[in-house]
């Protein structure tokens, strides 16, 4: 028994001087990232590891970057956090929500690393969280696809029922609606975030039904490739540009692109001017990139498709403008309104307009 | 809900292509058991004859040749397997498990350089006169050659098994590995060539995703499939008729819910989805001919 | 000619000897394959074998095997008891899972009262719900006959199935944003399963662990389940004749292995993971069955391939943040690990003879 508690103190004191040592030890700054998937996956992680090296670019020889891939969300992104606190990273980035109770963990140990946790919702002193207006890009999507609808059936391709999804559900369709009133939406929800197989079946399944332009919101390109094979379907390219599917059938994208905001904070923490904030952004602030518009759009598609995309990035237009129902009829947002971001964050109900029901 | 909009026509076409990955890689691992052998490796080596087959595609711009080279690349990984379990006598559930893990880090570094590449196109053939049938045609006849390989490879593995001597002994092998190396059949190169067959078509298998399906290379894109494989290789009760049976239920129940889903039915997609799998348990309970091969799984040596 | 001739007796030598060789082998060939990618080889073996143990940070890694390696060999040992008896459980993963679902819904439905009483009815439970999956496979081939090899495999896919619906629906965190998962139970006292020392990583996943490979030793050499298990596996004929009941020790090392995996489950959802969440499961029960047959199917053997693995795992993350090694390197190497100790126990079992050979 002594000898454990000695043991415990032991760690205890070593804890303390190695959280001590990340400032002193080293002049590079160390910049740490930990990843859901592999860098390869051509999505969401390889956008994230492009951020990374933007840092790299940007910074040379200054900054020195670190990552570990396919960490599972659970004890494993507790130890891969702590390993890099311990090896003198003054910066984490975590990438994805379901690292939010591990990130807080840690950095609960290391008050003097910084971290950054993408999507959560907890903050702390030493730990900001960073998402983006992805539905922003929705809402320019809707435009585009109301628009290029013949059938005016649109076919979307959900992940999970959950509240991202949901709130690019309801822009894209506020926004297709808005230039064609007839417009119908077709959801169908995948359970995954990247199944090439399962992607490729929902795109062919929707097609079938009539879709003629897809919007997805998982990760591979298989339902560009079902729409291609198909013919005339449109799609969009999600999360990467996807552009070796343009001009047809991917006729514009939503790129996710961290790569300023990590310099930005790299900065911050090489400055000592890094504090603690909570941001969400959007096309603005460049975190949410529009791939370019290809020229199967007709050109006053574009341009009105164009002239959304900046007035939301002027902050002129918000995508969720009164007068929205939510689908039961009752009033969510009066006319003129916009909606608030706790709304938003939490959004758990479909718009009127929308058919059918979100899974519980 | 409009139910109207589903097309049975159009459903039961995309099925036949929904299930071909599966169906191949399932053909393979039923030569495999039926000789007694069970490899668990088979998402390893999916994944590896995708990676294979996409490598070799893009660089001779032939979708015929990156599947030639799937299947060398999956026959590779299996002869690895095969050596396993066969010569170093090692237990075949836990190498099985080990070539999962082993596939899966080797097509990822091969993949590394290969991403973001589109494959060469593989066109649909019109099968003439045939691909005209009203109703029939667009369901049997307007598809990708290899949905055709895929079917034929089926009914070769039919008349190989139960029509000629050479698949008589690969049966009496998997039923008791004793008796057949008592009556002089070469228990280890039967397992052996069935080894590597299994492992050509689960390359195949996977090449059909990266080639046709997506047609792109992504770590991990094969996400399961090989695991649904080996489920209807036990669903079919080792019958290459029935597996044809099984690989289309199983494709068909994800096709099948997406279109509900698409026609605006609430479904409860987690449930549906562990249906197929409570099916195959209730096969193997009911069907007494559903009896799994003798030899399948025990290690075999020859006491001299 | 290379003839392999049954040793009467398994080499002891050799079951020493065979296992350091396997890993010096993959050091060497693993070698040649960093190299291959650019690295020194000998700093990457290192890394991985070497710096969890002995590296400055240490006293933080050492801990970290402990959490890794207590589910490994809490579900090795049961799956080893039906391995030796020739009944192959290979769903252990489902049985992890299931155990994991029983009791945290068990502490969920307490939450938030806080009593003594609420973890160890949770840790029954979840060795019921660990068993209930395992009986499953083992009722069927005692009364039908059934493989238990492909049902207990079926049953890990519909374990998972039933984890992503409690994960999205009954399970989910109110409190969650609408995000999937539930709540935190290592954030619930009563329920939690944390560190009993500070600092040492030693939960109750971990002391159950070493008692079930102490029981597991007395058992295989003292008591006469041991040696039923042995001589069913090894003559099963004369194990009828010594009056072993064979539906009788199916069904006690089905639900024995089921029970163990069930625990381990919950150990983990309890304390390292935390969560219910879609992705909990992230391989420990296949994982298990790799590490049963490293061990030999014996306990201390199986303590031993746990912390290997472990360590692996451990040395892995270290090795790709730190010296940049792709993830796949890390999965590429371990399956060469597992290949070389799986094949070198041929040495164990067999004496290796050169004859000339035979003209037929």
């Amino acid at each position: 028994m002594k000898r454990r508690t000695l043991l415990a103190t032991g760690v205890a004191a070593a804890a303390l001087v190695a959280t001590g040592l990340p400032a002193l030890a080293q002049d590079k700054t160390k910049v740490g990232f930990v990843f859901v998937g592999p860098v390869g996956d051509g999505g969401w992680t390889y956008e994230h590891n492009q951020g990374r090296l933007a840092i790299e670019e940007e910074f040379g020889d200054a900054v020195e970057t670190v990552f570990v891939e396919s960490v599972p969300e659970g004890p494993d992104a507790v130890r891969v956090m702590q390993q890099m606190a311990l090896d003198g990273a003054d910066l984490i980035f975590t990438t994805s929500f379901g690292y939010m109770d591990q990130t807080m963990e840690v950095a609960a140990k290391f008050p003097d690393v910084k971290f950054e946790h993408a999507t959560g919702f907890k903050t702390a002193d030493n730990v900001s969280t960073y998402s983006a207006r992805f539905y922003e890009g929705r809402a320019v999507q809707g435009h585009i696809a109301g628009n290029l609808t013949k059938s005016n059936v649109i076919g979307y391709i959900g992940s999970f029922p959950i509240p991202e999804v949901v709130r690019g559900i309801n822009a894209s369709f506020l926004a297709a609606k808005a230039v064609n009133p007839d417009v119908q939406f077709k959801i169908v929800w995948a359970y995954t975030w990247f199944d090439p197989a399962k992607e490729a079946e929902a795109a062919n399944v929707l097609i079938e039904q009539g879709a003629d332009v897809i919007l997805q919101h998982t990760d591979s390109t298989a339902p560009q490739a079902a729409a291609q094979a198909a013919g005339n379907v449109y799609t969009f390219g999600q999360a990467s540009d996807m552009a070796e599917y343009a001009p047809m059938p991917r006729v514009s994208s939503i790129i996710d692109n961290w790569g300023p905001y990590y310099v930005e904070r790299t900065k911050a923490v090489m400055d000592g001017t890094w504090e603690t904030q909570q941001v969400w952004e959007g096309i603005g602030d460049g975190m949410v990139g529009i791939g370019d518009i290809t020229d199967a759009v007709p050109a006053e598609v574009k341009a009105s498709a164009e002239a959304l995309r900046d007035a939301i990035a002027a902050g002129e237009t918000h995508p969720f403008t009164g007068p929205v129902n939510k689908q039961d009829g009752s009033v969510w947002l009066a006319d003129g309104e916009t909606a608030d971001d706790g709304t938003l964050l939490g959004m758990n109900f479909y718009v009127e307009g929308i058919e059918g029901d979100i899974p519980q | 809900m409009d139910l109207s909009s589903i097309n049975p026509i159009l459903l039961l076409a995309s099925l036949m292509v929904a299930a071909t990955p599966i169906l191949l890689a399932a053909i393979g691992e039923l030569v495999v058991e039926r000789a007694g052998v069970l490899n668990l490796g088979v998402e390893g080596m999916m994944i590896t004859g995708a990676v294979c087959g996409f490598i070799i595609a893009v660089a001779t711009g032939s979708p015929w040749l990156g599947f030639v080279g799937a299947a060398i690349g999956g026959a590779m990984l299996s002869l690895l397997f095969g050596v396993l379990t066969q010569f170093l006598l090692s237990n075949q559930v836990a190498t099985g498990l080990a070539l999962t893990l082993f596939g899966l880090g080797l097509s990822a570094l091969m993949g590394q350089n290969y991403l973001g590449i589109r494959a060469p196109a593989f066109p649909d053939i019109h099968v003439p006169l045939l691909g005209d049938i009203p109703v029939i045609g667009p369901i049997v006849f307007q598809h990708d050659p290899m949905v055709y390989v895929g079917l034929f490879i089926v009914a070769a593995v039919w008349w190989f098994l139960n029509r000629t001597r050479a698949g008589l002994v690969l049966r009496a092998v998997g039923e008791n590995h004793d008796a057949a190396h008592a009556l002089g059949y070469h228990v280890r190169q039967t397992r052996l060539l069935a080894i590597m067959f299994g492992g050509a078509c689960a390359g195949l298998g996977g090449a059909y995703l990266s080639l046709v399906r997506v047609p792109q290379w992504t770590e991990g894109m094969t996400a399961g499939a090989g695991w649904i494989a080996l489920a209807i290789v036990v669903f079919a009760s080792w019958r290459p008729g029935r597996l044809l049976l099984g690989a289309y239920i199983f494709g068909g129940v994800t096709v099948l819910q997406l279109n509900l889903q698409a026609a605006g039915l609430a479904v409860p997609v987690e449930y549906l989805s562990m249906s197929p799998y409570l099916a195959t348990i209730a096969v193997l309970v009911i069907m007494s001919a559903g009896r799994a091969p003798g030899s399948l799984g025990r290690i075999f040596h020859a006491a001299r | 000619m290379i003839v392999l001739e049954k040793r009467p007796q398994p080499s002891r030598g050799w079951s020493y000897a065979a296992p350091v060789l396997a890993v010096v082998l993959t050091m060497v060939v693993g070698g040649i394959l960093f190299a291959a990618l650019g690295k020194n080889p000998v700093t990457v073996i290192r890394t991985i074998f070497l710096d969890p143990l002995f590296s400055e940070f240490a006293w933080f890694y050492r801990p970290q095997l402990l959490i890794k390696g207590a589910p490994l060999v809490l579900i090795a040992i049961g799956l080893s008891f039906g391995f030796r008896a020739g009944i192959w459980n290979i769903g252990a993963e489902g049985q992890y899972i299931i155990g994991a679902l029983c009791g945290a819904g068990v502490g969920l439905a307490f939450y938030p009262m806080e009593t003594r009483l609420v973890f160890p009815l949770m840790i029954l439970a979840g060795a019921f719900g660990g068993w209930v999956w395992a009986m499953i496979p083992g009722v069927l081939k005692v009364k039908f006959g059934t493989n238990e090899i492909l049902v207990s495999l079926m049953l890990v896919y519909v374990a998972e199935s039933l984890l992503a619906a409690m994960a999205l629906g009954p399970m989910k965190n109110p409190e969650g944003m609408g995000f999937p998962g539930s709540r935190n139970l290592a954030q619930y006292p009563s329920a939690a399963n944390l560190e009993l020392f500070a600092g040492t990583g030693m939960h109750w996943g971990v002391v159950f662990a070493l008692i079930a490979v102490i029981f597991a030793y007395i058992a295989l050499a003292k008591h006469t389940f041991g040696f039923h298990v042995r001589l069913a596996g090894q003559a099963p004929r004369a194990a009828r004749f010594a009056g072993v009941n064979p539906g009788r020790l199916i069904l006690i090392c089905m639900g024995l292995s089921g029970a163990l995996a069930g625990m381990a489950g919950l150990f983990e959802v309890a304390g390292p993971a935390g969560q219910v969440t879609i992705d909990f499961n992230v391989g420990y029960g296949f994982t298990a069955i790799i590490v049963a047959f490293l061990g030999r199917l014996h306990p201390v053997g199986i303590l031993l391939a746990g912390g290997l693995m472990a360590l692996t795992y451990i040395g892995g993350g270290i090795a790709q943040s730190n010296l940049g090694l792709p993830a796949a390197a890390i999965s590429l190497l371990q399956g060469m690990l597992l290949f070389f100790l799986l094949a070198v126990d041929v040495l164990t079992h067999y004496r290796v003879r050169f004859a000339a050979r035979k003209v037929a």
